[in-house]
């Protein structure tokens, strides 16, 4: 029923992590733990927001992709951008200049990720109009959030809106686009440059879906510096635009905050940043909040503008892209090209839904209701004893935290460095109570240290 | 297991935490959630009634494998007419608490419905005790 192990993009490298627990206080599904002087991650429980990687000083947490040279075992190599990649540079970078650099670095063609929001956007009206039973509807845009909601608000995954997201509809509507033309789907290789870890894993582990069309994953900071290399070269300018953004205001701004919201018909709320988005949930649960129809819920604040792998400032590109989406309306007033949209048509027909999202709770303490009640009141009883403040010292996130690892057999209350002093007055020697300690956060960590990766930042 | 929450009358910000609080133990308690979804509206209602008309009220909960039993004990001014009370749609609410947004005359009669049993008793100028009693496994339910 529940799938034990899941493709995440994000990795901790042991050889560079000190075990300083950063992560650890920042991952907010309590993904975390650390033992052996290292940070360990709990697979079921990691939603890929990435929240760790932001708060790593030693650069520990990586997002694995795919190596770059594999593009050139394709005759086609497509690179399938998102619309922030375009807003990470100077203001003077055209995205006509962005595309010749990518060709520059290997490319041979260029697709936008939100190429198929003109073509999304009434179908979400339409879900929304069929579906008044399942209100609100959750957008499925931003899969941490999908899998946020699968694990910590298991009731809500029926509420989470059953459309491919636009990188899925686009690389769809590529892949038509090839066959139409008569190649080989090996002769097609679709690289989508990503913003986030999350969106890595939605490709390498997809939710309601069995499998992507995308060839592999590309990071965006990597990208970035690629093609702004060529930039600086001066081996692209302005002049040669021969290529440009096909996007239409709607669709440039889309990936920002209130980008589906403004759109969609009806009662629509944005909220990005993934503690504001667990506390909506949270309400959205309780029935507190009625009336509403549909909600677009990012997890990075300023949604994929402030993606763990952009360059820029998430600000300053969510004010660089709006501002391009406004000139292009004044200028063209967001004229959509009606041919696409049937060429949409044609080659997504059977591929617009995803299937049911499983949900895969991560709040129950067993399956078994007797059994879940047994380790709950062992849980209220070691609580009695644990001291409340959170200091992370025995290598859980919280004192809740260690309780309930202790009854998942997962921890030892002797963890606890509290517990250690007032067991050093009876039982536990101190040498026993140090040797523990060095396994939670290894043989070094009360050496001096002057050089210590985050004493003086 | 055994719980209590106290409650404040005219405290609307703090109504909603014993539900939060009992929708938290039960779904660590792997409970289905249509039937979690029944308590959590029940007492919340109930909660609110305590902050709407009441001085000040506990609420104990106890729960086993079997069923959860709510009761919601309040000092205030009781309910002189229980069966008026019961109506869908009466309601005694003053206009302040009407602007935010209660006083439909739907709390106890949605607190019935959502209960497996449920039990009402009141006194005048002493206070007012709700007994609410769900059944915790799905096929024993009467809904
Ligand atoms: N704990 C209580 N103490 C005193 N009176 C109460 C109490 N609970 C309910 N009542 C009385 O019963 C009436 C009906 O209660 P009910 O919960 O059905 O409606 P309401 O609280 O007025 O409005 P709503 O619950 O729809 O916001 C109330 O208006 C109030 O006069
Ligand atoms: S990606 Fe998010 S959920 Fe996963 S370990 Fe990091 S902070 Fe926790
Ligand atoms: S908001 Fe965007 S960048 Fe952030 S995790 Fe979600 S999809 Fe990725
Ligand atoms: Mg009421």
């Amino acid at each position: 029923m529940e799938n034990a192990s899941f493709h995440h993009a994000l990795k901790i490298r042991t050889d560079v992590c000190i075990g300083c627990a950063h992560c650890m206080r920042a991952c907010p599904t309590e993904a975390l733990r650390v033992s052996g002087g290292k940070a360990h991650l709990h697979s079921d429980r990691c939603i890929d927001c990435g929240e760790c990687y932001r708060v790593c000083p030693t650069g520990a947490i990586i997002v694995e992709q795919d190596d770059f040279q594999n593009i050139f075992n394709f005759k086609h190599r497509v690179a399938l951008i998102p619309s922030v990649l375009l807003g990470q540079y100077p203001d003077d970078v055209t995205p006509g200049m962005v595309f010749q650099a990518l060709q520059n670095i290997g490319f041979t063609e260029i697709y936008e990720v939100e190429d198929s929001v003109e073509y999304l956007i009434p179908q979400i009206n339409d879900y929304i109009g069929k579906n008044q039973n399942k209100k609100p509807i959750v957008s499925s845009f931003c899969p941490a959030i999908v899998r946020l909601v699968q694990v910590k608000f298991p009731w809500l995954v029926g509420n989470i809106m059953l459309l491919r997201p636009p990188l899925d509809l686009t690389s769809s509507y590529i892949r038509g686009k090839y066959k139409e033309q008569g190649f080989s789907e090996l002769e097609v290789g679709i690289f989508y440059v990503t913003p986030c870890a999350a969106k890595i894993a939605a490709i390498k582990s997809p939710v309601g879906e069995d499998k992507s069309e995308i060839t592999g994953v590309i990071n965006m900071d990597l990208i970035y510096n690629r093609t702004l290399h060529e930039i600086k070269k001066k081996v692209v300018s302005k002049d040669q635009d021969t290529f440009n953004s096909q996007l239409t205001p709607r669709s440039i701004t889309w990936a920002l905050t209130n980008g589906e919201a403004s759109h969609i018909n009806g009662r629509c709320m944005a909220i990005d940043g993934i503690h504001n988005v667990m506390e909506f949930l949270d309400k959205i649960e309780n029935d507190e909040v009625a009336g509403v129809d549909f909600l677009e819920l990012r997890s990075c604040d300023e949604s994929c503008a402030g993606g763990i792998l952009a360059a820029s400032n998430r600000f300053l590109t969510a004010e660089l892209l709006r501002k391009r989406a406004k000139a292009l309306a004044e200028f063209n007033h967001g004229e959509v090209n009606q041919s696409k949209l049937l060429q949409y048509q044609e080659f997504l027909v059977g591929r617009i839904d995803l299937s049911r999202v499983e949900p895969r709770s991560m709040v129950k303490l067993d399956e078994d209701m007797a059994k879940a009640m047994k380790k709950m009141e062992r849980v209220n009883r070691i609580m009695c004893y644990l001291p409340g403040i959170d200091c992370g010292v025995c290598g859980a996130p919280s004192c809740l935290a260690l309780a309930e690892d202790i009854v998942k057999g997962e921890g030892a209350i002797s963890h606890c460095v509290f517990l250690q002093k007032v067991m050093e007055q009876s039982k536990l020697n101190p040498e026993h109570s140090f040797k523990i300690m060095k396994k939670i956060w290894g043989d070094n960590r009360c050496m001096k240290d002057c050089e210590k990766p985050n004493q003086n930042k | 297991m055994h719980f209590e929450f106290k409650v404040q009358g005219g405290d609307f910000v703090r109504a909603g935490n014993a539900s939060s609080q009992v929708k938290k133990i039960l779904k660590q308690l792997n409970v289905d959630s249509s039937v979690i979804k029944r308590i959590v509206v029940a007492l919340y209602e109930g909660e609110v009634n305590i902050a709407a008309h009441a001085f000040n009220g506990v609420i104990y909960v106890d729960i086993d494998t079997e069923r959860i039993i709510i009761k919601l004990d309040d000092n205030g001014p009781g309910i002189p007419d229980i069966n008026l009370a019961m109506q869908p749609g009466y309601s005694t609410a003053s206009p302040i608490v009407r602007e935010m947004g209660f006083g439909a005359g739907m709390g106890l009669p949605n607190i019935k419905d959502n209960s497996d049993d449920f039990k009402i008793t009141s006194e005048v100028g002493k206070g007012t005790c709700l007994e609410i009693l769900v059944n915790l496994k799905v096929n024993q339910e009467g809904v």
